[in-house]
């Protein structure tokens, strides 16, 4: 059986019959997370960052909101590092997935 | 109502019948008059579908896959390289699980450039998921377009299928096809209802990036569809006999009940083994003609329970598998497996060479002198 989980909107496909007969996702691609071969997860130092935005504006994909200060959204984010290259007060750091 | 058609009109016309909503088609060679006649039928207002011409086959495909996603029945026809140009496409609409239907005049791949009946165009598609159906006459082919709508739409098979028919021994020869009541074909096909589409008040995404932890069931339920479609094909075989009187079915069998020898194949050949077997049965030989209609889903259990009491079998194909055989030989043969009845391969026809009644009596003629091979060519000028 399809699980719904507390956010409404996220469905776990379990089993062969759960998924619909093609690769049509459940909903949108706010639904259709597509993060899980992330091999380096970006984290933002608050101390350091001086809410520049320059992560924001580089993010290609764009996985990086502009709040105060900028979040990352694990949900999209690849883990290019792009964003950890731009920065210009190396506000940025990062540690491996799967640790 | 019975006019008398060309393979070609057939299929327009059955297409026409089905109500197909949208039309898309390249109009240059390789294609045939299929398309032609189609742009009049809905150019003069017979038929309320969007003809899209486009630039390629590709291209006609990908429009196709585009509208039936939106939930439109879909129509294409092309034929040989035009078919292989879709390749991407034919994977798609499989995988996208979209019941398209596309008839293709089995003609032959070039160099050198043929248009004359030859089945490996189709035959290379058989792996993309898509059901394959072979027609042996133009009532047939009409027929078979309105069954694959149905076959195509319903639920628990949701998969494309290709209308073959071999060129010009179908496409351009003309035959007596009833076309029914209109009023009849509407209440055996009504119109398409999808179950999952493009909708911009449910949005979704359609064929995005599928991992690993789910790729593999994408493929299994695709296999398990072609493993319903059997009893699918049966039973829409059986309600079109009911509604207009001529049965379907994954295979046929002609006189083969007390047969020793008996000779499996595919599309017009088919009708010219029956005449064959008519006079060897006048000379005494106990022979039959088995027509196989799907090569996807492949009807193992037809085939095994139609051939088992056989004493030698030869199938013939009018295409080859360079390197190892005809395609419905080695099907055959490996659905035949544990049988330990002697299997011979006879190519023919190849490039719209013709395979007369003479070649095929030639054939049960070898069946009865020869030891088995699986690539046995039938006049290759030596």
């Amino acid at each position: 059986m399809a699980k719904k989980t507390d956010k409404a909107e996220i469905i776990i496909l379990e089993t062969a019959d759960d998924m619909p007969p093609m690769p049509a996702s459940m909903g949108s691609m706010r639904v259709n997370k597509t993060a899980s071969w992330r091999s380096i997860r970006p984290i933002i130092l608050e101390d350091k960052c001086r809410r520049c935005m320059t992560c924001w504006k580089f993010c290609p994909e764009p996985a990086i909101y502009p709040t105060d200060p900028p979040t990352i959204d694990y949900d999209f984010c690849k883990g290019c590092g792009i964003c950890i290259n731009e920065c210009p007060f190396d506000a940025i750091t990062s540690e491996k997935e799967g640790k | 109502m019975k006019k008398v058609l060309t393979g070609n009109f057939a299929a327009a016309y059955g297409a026409t019948a089905a109500k197909v909503n949208v039309v898309a088609a390249y109009p240059i060679t390789p294609q045939t008059t299929i398309v032609e006649i189609l742009s009049e039928i809905v150019a003069d207002g017979h038929l309320k579908a969007d003809f899209i011409k486009v630039e390629s086959e590709h291209s006609a495909l990908a429009a196709c896959i585009g509208a039936q996603a939106a939930g439109a029945r879909t129509y294409t026809a092309t034929s040989a390289q035009g078919l292989a140009l879709m390749h991407e496409l034919i994977h798609w609409a499989a995988r996208g699980r979209l019941p398209i239907v596309l008839t293709n005049v089995n003609r032959a791949m070039g160099p050198g450039w043929s248009i004359w009946a030859d089945t490996t165009d189709s035959i290379s598609e058989r792996d993309t998921g898509w059901m394959q159906v072979y027609c042996e006459n133009n009532q047939e082919v009409f027929d078979t377009i309105l069954m694959s709508y149905k076959i195509a739409e319903n639920e628990d098979i949701l998969l494309p299928q290709l209308v073959n028919l071999d060129a010009f021994f179908l496409s351009h020869t003309s035959q007596v096809v009833d076309m029914y009541d209109q009023k009849t074909i509407d209440s055996f096909l009504p119109p398409y209802k999808p179950t999952i589409k493009l909708d911009v008040e449910n949005p979704r995404s359609f064929g995005a990036l599928t991992s690993p932890e789910h790729y593999y069931e994408f493929s299994y339920k695709i296999a398990m569809a072609h493993e319903k479609a059997k009893q699918v094909i049966a039973d829409t075989g059986r309600e079109f006999k009911k509604i207009f009187g001529r049965e379907y079915g994954m295979t046929e069998s002609y006189r083969c009940d007390d047969a020793e020898y008996i000779l499996v194949t595919y599309g017009t050949i088919a009708g010219t083994a029956k005449d064959a077997v008519d006079r060897m049965r006048e000379k005494g030989i106990k022979v039959g003609a088995f027509k196989i209609r799907y090569f996807r889903p492949f009807p193992v259990e037809d085939v095994v329970a139609g051939l088992s009491h056989a004493k030698k079998i030869g199938v013939i194909d009018r295409a080859v598998s360079y390197g190892h055989g005809g395609a419905f030989f080695t099907e055959s043969k490996a659905a035949m497996y544990g049988h330990d009845i002697p299997m011979y391969g006879f190519i023919a026809g190849l490039g719209g060479r013709d395979v007369s009644i003479e070649d095929i009596s030639g054939m049960v003629g070898h069946m009865q002198h020869q030891d088995p091979e699986n690539m046995i060519w039938i006049g290759v000028k030596k």
